[in-house]
């Protein structure tokens, strides 16, 4: 859904919808069945010693796990256009957003294992990934991921470069202030920002109709005076054009977009969250966006058995090199909890 | 409560929801509301099966706007009406703490005393179990810093429910702060003191009078909520090593029941203080002011504090329990005091 008030996407500088080619499309393939993998192995991972019974803080991966499986096509889509001299500020679900946009899968498994070799030495945890390299941030309050985005795009405008921030938020985080405070404020500067709406009907047991007043959060991009378009149907490739038109723009120095798209939470809110609420869990499974997506390729002629099962066994291979990576690394010495609290503990 | 009172073994929760609904059958001003509250029944299980009792006029699932709600909570108490509001885990006050501590707080001085803010804003507290920095915190002498709000932190089920009830009838604004491991949940480590009998009948207890958790002669150790548990497991252990510890669940931060930390430190001479917010500027340093202020001499050994070292709670495992307050600092604490 394109917002009336708002200049159509279509026309925005930078161009119209993109062709896109086979390669990007397998690539887009690829790069969702390894989100899968990890996702698949982090749900393996955090369950395998939790019992008897379910005990959160029991185990190799304790806390809270937020899985993305499901939503891979909107990192898919959006981060196709990003370098990783680009920032991403991820929400509290960050996995996907942080393997498409090219993070060491290594480390970043080390941290989730709570490693001294992970991204944060074991201090931040799965909802706390920081990795400079690739600019990439997430948070577990939600909305808050919003704000730093500016300040990233800030910067990257004040230096001449044509670098970008995209932040990212739940449907249900778009009704906290922080995130209208940032759309306008994004807007007001021109800020070369992409915010990025991940839809999936539900903010753990509420579901959207309950929480928000309009039908599409592309609606309220209007209210500051920047395109807004809703990407319907979970479609890695309309995510991918849409988010072509945005990051585009943004280049270019015309400032924000926003752009919502309507994914799916495929599992519990969290690891062990029993759904009790949830009432779609019956046709979830058919709405799978890999098996659809694999299903195109496929009829396209890009994709045969082949190169399905070698996609996903290298896929399979890269996570399981990390998993045993995170595994192997050692847990940080308690000697050591208080380093980091002020700068120059880095060493 | 008579002696004769029906009771019936409850989980902290449990207790805690009992409470809250004999007061929303008592008193149709009563509402709760707050994120997942409804069909989830809190993400904690503090208010699970009130939505099939009362319905969703009176529990009611909110945006994830904690501004808005909380200062609508605010608004309908000023209007007379009795919410209690949850904040989903207490590390989120960041995003609505002008409306807690700008205007829960303060309309009633501001007032004059014109204005009544008779609202309770529930919230989850600590960690334990590996949910980061900004999902473990305790914060409560940060709330207990700010003036105009009382600060309540059960540490069972009996004080559970008493409390939210005096919490609902008070006419000021009353933060109830439940810590996760206290609370009996199936998915939690639980400590064996998170279910017992609880009375049926609505009780309250009083706001600002602490609990002798455990009598004892030589050392003192005050305390609140999960520390608590800890507390007494060590003393256990302790008493048959002939060191006999006082415990003191204090129960309340705001009123802080001053008396009982004097009149037992009068007694035993020797003082530990066990928190697990953070040590510098909070209620550690509070509690040995409560003393000191009173009479230094009291105190036959230097204190011991046994809190948070002022560090980000720590994801890892390892590093987490090195900071948190538990069995072992506590021990080392009370053995140290005991021996000076
Ligand atoms: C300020 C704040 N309030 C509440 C929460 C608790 N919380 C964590 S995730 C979540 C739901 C988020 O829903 P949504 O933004 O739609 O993202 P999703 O989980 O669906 O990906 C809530 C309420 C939080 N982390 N921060």
């Amino acid at each position: 859904m394109t917002v009336p008030t708002a200049p159509p996407p279509a026309e925005a500088p930078g161009g119209g919808p993109e062709k896109i080619d086979a390669e990007t499309r397998v690539e887009l393939y690829r790069t969702m069945v390894l989100v899968r993998a990890f996702e698949e192995a982090m749900l393996r991972e955090y369950h395998a010693d939790k019992g008897p019974g379910f005990d959160i803080g029991k185990g190799l991966v304790p806390g809270e796990m937020h899985l993305a499986a499901g939503q891979e096509p909107v990192a898919a889509g959006v981060c196709a256009h990003l370098s990783t001299d680009d920032a991403v500020t991820a929400t509290h679900r960050p996995h996907h957003f942080a393997i498409a946009h090219g993070i060491d899968l290594r480390r970043m498994t080390a941290e989730i294992f709570g490693r001294e070799t992970g991204l944060g030495r074991g201090r931040g945890g799965h909802m706390h990934l920081f990795d400079p390299q690739t600019h990439f941030s997430c948070s577990g309050i939600i909305a808050e991921g919003y704000p730093p985005a500016l300040g990233q795009a800030f910067a990257f405008q004040r230096r001449g470069t044509d670098r970008i921030a995209v932040a990212v938020t739940g449907e249900g985080a778009a009704n906290q202030g922080a995130f209208h405070e940032s759309l306008n404020l994004a807007a007001l500067w021109k800020l070369p920002v992409v915010f990025i709406v991940e839809d999936n009907d539900w903010g753990i047991s509420v579901p959207r109709s309950a929480s928000t007043s309009v039908p599409s959060n592309a609606a309220r991009a209007a209210a500051y005076d920047m395109p807004g378009e809703r990407v319907e149907d979970n479609a890695v490739e309309a995510v991918y054009a849409a988010a072509g038109r945005a990051v585009a723009r943004a280049r270019a120095g015309d400032g924000p977009s926003l752009i919502e798209v309507h994914t799916l939470r495929l599992w519990g809110h969290f690891e062990g969250d029993a759904q009790g609420y949830r009432k779609d869990i019956e046709d979830v499974p058919g709405r799978d966006p890999i098996p659809t997506y694999e299903r195109t390729l496929r009829e396209a002629g890009l994709l045969d058995d082949d190169a399905v099962s070698q996609l996903r066994a290298s896929a399979a291979a890269h996570v399981e090199d990390a998993v045993t990576f995170a595994k192997d690394s050692p847990a940080p010495d308690p000697a050591e909890a208080l380093r980091y609290v002020f700068a120059g503990g880095t060493s | 409560m008579t002696a004769t009172a029906e009771t019936h073994r409850l989980t902290t929760a449990k207790a805690m929801v009992d409470g809250i609904a004999a007061e929303m059958e008592r008193d149709p001003s009563v509402f709760y509301l707050g994120e997942d509250v409804g069909a989830y029944g809190g993400i904690f299980g503090s208010s699970t099966g009130l939505l099939d009792r009362f319905g969703a006029t009176r529990v009611i699932d909110t945006p994830i706007s904690e501004t808005a709600f909380i200062g609508l909570a605010v608004g309908a108490a000023v209007e007379g009406m009795r919410p209690i509001v949850e904040l989903m885990f207490v590390d989120f006050f960041g995003v609505c703490m002008d409306q807690i501590y700008n205007h829960m707080a303060k309309i009633s001085y501001e007032s004059g005393g014109n204005v009544r803010v008779p609202m309770v804003l529930t919230t989850a507290v600590g960690g334990g179990y590996s949910d980061g920095a900004q999902h473990s915190q305790c914060l409560w002498g940060t709330f207990a810093h700010l003036p105009g709000m009382k600060v309540v932190v059960p540490s069972n089920p009996y004080d559970a429910k008493g409390l939210m009830i005096s919490a609902i009838r008070d006419d000021s604004p009353v933060v109830y702060m439940f810590h996760k491991g206290v609370m009996g949940l199936a998915w939690m480590a639980k400590n064996r003191r998170a279910i017992d009998e609880v009375p049926d009948e609505a009780y309250t207890v009083p706001i600002g009078k602490a609990r002798i958790a455990r009598p004892g002669a030589a050392v003192t150790v005050v305390t609140v909520s999960l520390s608590v548990h800890h507390t007494l497991d060590v003393a256990e252990k302790l008493a048959g090593e002939g060191i006999d510890v006082e415990v003191i669940d204090l129960r309340s931060l705001v009123p802080l029941d001053r008396d009982a930390i004097v009149t037992s430190v009068r007694k035993t001479g020797r003082l530990v203080v066990v928190d697990e917010d953070y040590l510098s500027f909070g209620l550690s340093g509070e509690v040995v002011a409560s003393v000191t202020d009173v009479d230094p001499s009291l105190l036959r050994a230097p204190v011991a504090r046994v809190a948070v070292p002022d560090v980000p709670i720590p994801y890892a495992h390892s590093l987490e329990y090195a900071v948190l307050p538990r069995h072992d600092r506590i021990e080392a604490a009370i053995r140290d005091v005991a021996a000076a």
